[in-house]
């Protein structure tokens, strides 16, 4: 499967999991800002990639659960140096430039695109 | 004690699937202000779609909370699709079926069947005829992204819910 038919899956999920338009689902958009997506929405949306390309998605492996009230990851209202490689390690589909220019914990929602659920899905069929 | 919309559960598939009927009574109250009549137009009652929505929620977080010995806080978390094509009147009765799609350790996916059976012909068998279609995401309300605490007590599977369930024949699991 190349990287267009995987978006083109992704984006199919996301139409039907956040009830958006296509033409909204760009690689650039956000899930949780510009898609609009809440927390059961992501659990959602990872049932449905589940059955769209037949991989399991592990508690906390799609979107950072935890890390973010977890008091050594997060201070101030930024993300620590610990919380950047705890992040880096469990979501390698992620783009980090943004956040590591930017530490605030609004910035971890800016990184979650749909180019890295892409990218996460690509991921995932490839180590299957 | 909660609210019930379901009467009776008829089936129940472990993990599978949850069938359910709810009669729908000219008795209920709401049914007198759904709708009321109007300067122009007659008393119209109908049960409201919202409550064949949440029908179809209790019957399907039962199925969910059952698959884990009702331990876990089951809520409904977000109604992915509802589709009814037509109204349920007083004298008939709807039928349920949910079925669980995919299942975690944080929540639940439910497709679920509404069926009509309308007691119309007096001799003719009342055959049920599906008029929607109701999908829905539960949440398991402990294991929440939050990570917010919750009382331990599982407030949501109240006494009501065990008495339907034990009136309904099922047995409660272990």
């Amino acid at each position: 499967m190349d990287r267009s038919e995987v978006f083109e899956k992704v984006r199919d999920v996301l139409v039907d999991a956040l009830a958006v338009d296509e033409d909204e689902v760009t690689p650039e958009a956000t899930i949780t800002g510009d898609l609009g997506a809440e927390s059961i929405d992501i659990l959602d949306i990872s049932f449905k990639l589940e059955q769209e390309f037949g991989f399991k998605i592990g508690q906390g492996e799609l979107f950072p659960e935890g890390v973010m009230q977890d008091p050594e990851f997060v201070q101030e209202g930024k993300v620590t140096d610990k919380g950047i490689a705890t992040l880096r390690e469990t979501l390698p589909h992620f783009d980090f430039a943004k956040l590591d220019a930017d530490r605030r914990v609004e910035t971890v929602g800016q990184i979650f695109t749909v180019e890295a659920l892409v990218n996460f899905c690509e991921h995932k069929l490839q180590t299957a | 004690m909660r609210w019930m919309w379901i009467d009776r559960v008829v089936e129940l598939v472990p993990r599978e699937r949850l069938v359910s009927i709810k009669h729908v009574s000219r008795a209920e109250e709401h049914l007198h202000e759904h709708f009321a009549a109007t300067p122009t137009r007659r008393p119209m009652p109908v049960m409201p779609a919202c409550l064949i929505i949440e029908g179809m929620a209790q019957s399907a977080g039962i199925l969910v909370g059952h698959a884990e010995g009702f331990r876990e806080k089951v809520v409904l978390a977000k109604v992915s699709k509802a589709i009814l094509e037509r109204e349920a009147l007083p004298g008939d009765t709807l039928r349920y079926t949910a079925r669980i799609q995919q299942m975690s350790d944080m929540g639940a996916a439910t497709r679920g069947k509404v069926e009509l059976i309308s007691h119309a012909a007096p001799d003719e068998p009342a055959e049920p005829v599906q008029i929607g279609q109701i999908d829905l995401m539960f949440s398991h309300l402990d294991q929440n992204m939050a990570g917010a605490a919750f009382p331990e007590h599982n407030f949501v599977f109240s006494e009501g819910f065990h008495t339907l369930l034990r009136t309904s024949g099922v047995e409660m699991p272990a």
